[in-house]
């Protein structure tokens, strides 16, 4: 498994807090620094969030409060393929809650989980667009275009050979 | 500042600039519904409940957060108004538990009481309702979600007055929900367990631990000898329970319906108090003889220990060791009372009656525990607890016949009763350190400067040719501000008495629910309360601790030297540093 949690903030990050603690109304650089973790990590764990919360000096009940209001910040280690459905209109009407619905049961999870072995998880997109593609996912990078239940054994398979 | 003029219902009212159209409304009579406002702690305007309407403004305002302007025309009544306000509450109670009946809160309920003033007769709304697992990790407060209607009242409490930063809004839009960081336990949070969450709750989302249902058990237990104590400050606001106007002492009748409740022997935490004093007062002088740490700071409210643990570790060498009252008074019924009255100690069942929902978490203390691995004190009832009980009992309370405590445990100076509140701990430790000093009788035992339930109260003493430096505290976030000073060098204190919650015991996160008339963590409540436990205190003959003939009898028969070998083993006491960090 390549997402290996680590419990400790990188030292990039460590300076990067301790710049924005050296700012006035230090406290407001909350969200920028939530940010650098999820690029580097993918998510937010509960051990980055109270370091965070220790080296601002800000409430861990307000990092939390901050972490789980915005939709952005993921809670749970990503998989290690990234699934996501595109949800906009244009992909709605054409069928997008089917293909979802596909991704969930073929591999077993909801939306915002991540299988047991780490391989996949599942997320939704709002329109990312190329509606005239729809429906669209996207898996880590790569684009697939007007996708139906019936490829999405086939995307999965393609994927877990891959590891 | 200028004033403004503005016309509510009709009628003129000239009120300063900034004035809240509810406040101004108060002025001519007039009490706006309401239910997220709460008078001492920030605007939150999330109820709606207190909506006006404005001539001229489209939609309704909330009274609570709008300021009034120049010439402004208010309504507070139509029957428009009327029915949005009821459709409110019924929108909030369509998403809480139709649980009125088996609610700890029933009868005393804000939202209940609420829902009968707008009108709620029939419920026409049915939408979803949220689903949470009742938390009940902490000894002390347990968090309900599902009767949580997010006014945030806790929060702001925890926050604003407490400093403790432990509750926040998660998630959002339906989501939404109170808890500690990242929806963990209780237990596992900076929670102090103060309770202040519990008082400032208009309906039953943060409750206390409840213990009942194992005292009537020991009660029943023909085995059990079940001991009781009762805190200072019960006695000055149990009688509210029972529609005694603020401020009644009730210490007769409390020792009564304990009696009729089947408690075998009924003693006084002011004894324990007195005891607290006597230890405390000679730890204060060997320390400034032996130039230890100073200042000394007082340790007799477990939320404030626990906030010491959580956010200032650094300062555990400056607590006293003494152990609170309850916990002294607990030791010595499994040891000294059990001795005299030749009872296994295992047969004995210790109730403390106490203010605080923190005393539930401090009796679990390891610190707390017997050889055996059996606490002293057996179970924490606060008084609303009591009071439930006694009700529940089918006790006429007000209008019971006085009865005294039993001896020797029973007997107490003024200076114990003055523990429940705010400079209490202060005043009777004065007595009894500059007694001792100077070694003269005190020509006025009242220190006035240390009384009054303001949050930060500070003085200087020339006491036998030095100086001493007081400081008192209550309210956490006040605590903070004490102790930022002494880090920062800026003052030097000799001596702080700290606690947890507002006023003192006497606002203590166990205490009954302000009557009609009154809010919770009103002044006016604390000080009424204050009153009584003061004119206590001056009705007594023996009114300092170290001149209480029982207390000079235990050191004599059992105890022998204060501060000496025995008092140490059995009232003094151990802090560690505790995990989360809190944040300062």
């Amino acid at each position: 498994m390549e997402t290996v949690q680590e419990n400790k903030l990188p030292s990039d990050i460590v300076e990067f807090i301790e710049e924005c603690t050296k700012q006035e109304h230090s406290e407001s650089y909350l969200i920028a620094i939530l940010h650098r973790i999820q690029n580097q990590f993918g998510w937010l764990s509960v051990d980055h969030m109270n370091e965070v919360a220790q080296r601002l000096q800000v409430p861990s009940a307000t990092v939390s409060g901050v972490a789980t209001f915005y939709h952005f910040f993921r809670l749970k280690p990503r998989g290690q393929n990234a699934v996501s459905v595109c949800l906009g209109t244009a992909c709605f009407v054409k069928g997008a809650d089917r293909v979802l619905s596909a991704f969930e049961s073929e591999l077993g999870i909801q939306l915002g989980e991540t299988t047991q072995d780490g391989l996949f998880s599942i997320e939704v997109s709002r329109c990312i667009g190329v509606c005239a593609l729809a429906p669209i996912v996207t898996i880590n990078d790569k684009t697939y275009s007007q996708v139906t239940p019936k490829q999405v054994p086939e995307l999965i398979r393609a994927f877990a050979e891959k590891g | 500042m200028k004033n403004v003029e503005l016309i509510i219902d009709n009628t003129t009212v000239n009120v300063p600039e900034g004035t809240t159209i509810m406040t101004a409304a108060e002025t001519l009579g007039i009490k706006i519904p309401r239910l997220c406002y709460h008078p001492d702690l920030s605007l939150e305007g999330a109820c709606r409940v207190c909506i006006v309407e404005v001539e001229g403004v489209e939609n309704f305002l909330p009274s609570c957060a709008t300021a009034v302007r120049e010439g402004m025309k208010i309504k507070t009544n139509s029957p428009q108004i009327r029915e949005a306000r009821r459709d409110l509450v019924e929108l909030i109670l369509d998403n809480h538990p139709k649980e009125c009946q088996t609610c700890e809160r029933d009868g005393n309920c804000e939202l209940q009481n609420l829902a009968y003033a707008m009108g709620v007769r029939e419920r026409l709304f049915e939408g979803k309702r949220k689903s949470h697992p009742v938390e009940c990790s902490s000894t002390s407060v347990i968090r309900d979600a599902n009767k949580c209607i997010l006014c945030r009242r806790c929060v702001r409490v925890c926050s604003e007055v407490q400093g403790i930063h432990n509750l926040s809004q998660l998630h959002r839009g339906f989501d939404t929900v109170v808890a500690p960081a990242h929806e963990g336990p209780m237990a596992d949070s900076v929670c102090i367990a103060c309770g202040q969450c519990i008082n400032v709750c208009p309906v039953a989302a943060f409750m206390e631990k409840n213990s009942t249902d194992e005292v009537w058990a020991a009660l029943a237990d023909p085995k059990k000898h079940v001991v009781v104590q009762i805190a200072p400050s019960i006695r000055a606001t149990i009688g509210e329970g029972f529609g005694m106007p603020v401020g009644t002492a009730a210490t007769g009748q409390t020792v009564t319906a304990l009696r009729r409740l089947g408690f075998d022997q009924i003693f006084d935490t002011n004894f324990g108090a007195d005891l607290t004093i006597v230890e405390e007062a000679n730890e204060f002088l060997m320390r400034v003889e032996k130039g230890a740490k100073l200042p000394m700071l007082s340790s007799c409210s477990p939320g404030w220990i626990k906030f010491m643990e959580h956010f200032y570790p650094d300062m555990i060498p400056n607590a006293s060791t003494c152990k609170s009252p309850m916990s002294m008074l607990s030791s010595l019924i499994k040891t000294y009372y059990a001795e005299k009255a030749g009872i296994d100690p295992n047969d004995i069942y210790v109730v403390g009656i106490m203010p605080c929902v923190a005393k539930k978490f401090e009796m679990q203390r390891p610190e707390h525990m017997m050889d055996n691995g059996v606490f002293y004190t057996d179970a924490v009832l606060t008084t609303r607890e009591l009071i439930w009980m006694v009700k529940a009992y089918g006790i006429d309370f007000a209008n019971l016949p006085e009865d005294d405590f039993d001896g020797p445990l029973g007997f107490s100076s003024g200076a114990a009763d003055i523990f429940g509140t705010t400079g209490g701990v202060m005043e009777a430790a004065l007595r009894t350190a500059v007694e001792t000093l100077t070694g003269e009788t005190l020509e006025t035992i009242d220190f006035e400067v240390v009384r009054g339930v303001t949050g930060i109260k500070e003085a200087s003493l020339e006491v036998d040719g030095k100086t001493i430096n007081i400081a008192v505290s209550n309210g956490l976030n006040n605590a903070k501000i004490l102790l930022d000073r002494v880090i920062s060098g800026e003052k030097d204190y000799h001596l702080i008495e700290l606690m947890a919650c507002p006023g003192g015991c006497v606002g203590g996160g166990g205490q009954p629910y302000p009557p009609e008339g009154y809010h919770v963590l009103d002044p006016e409540v604390l000080k009424l309360r204050a009153g009584a436990l003061y004119d206590i205190d001056k009705a007594k003959t023996v009114r300092c601790s170290h001149q209480n003939p029982y207390i000079q009898r235990l050191y004599k028969e059992y105890l022998g030297r204060v501060g000496g070998e025995k008092s140490h083993e059995l009232l003094h006491t151990t802090y560690e540093a505790r995990e989360p960090r809190g944040i300062k």
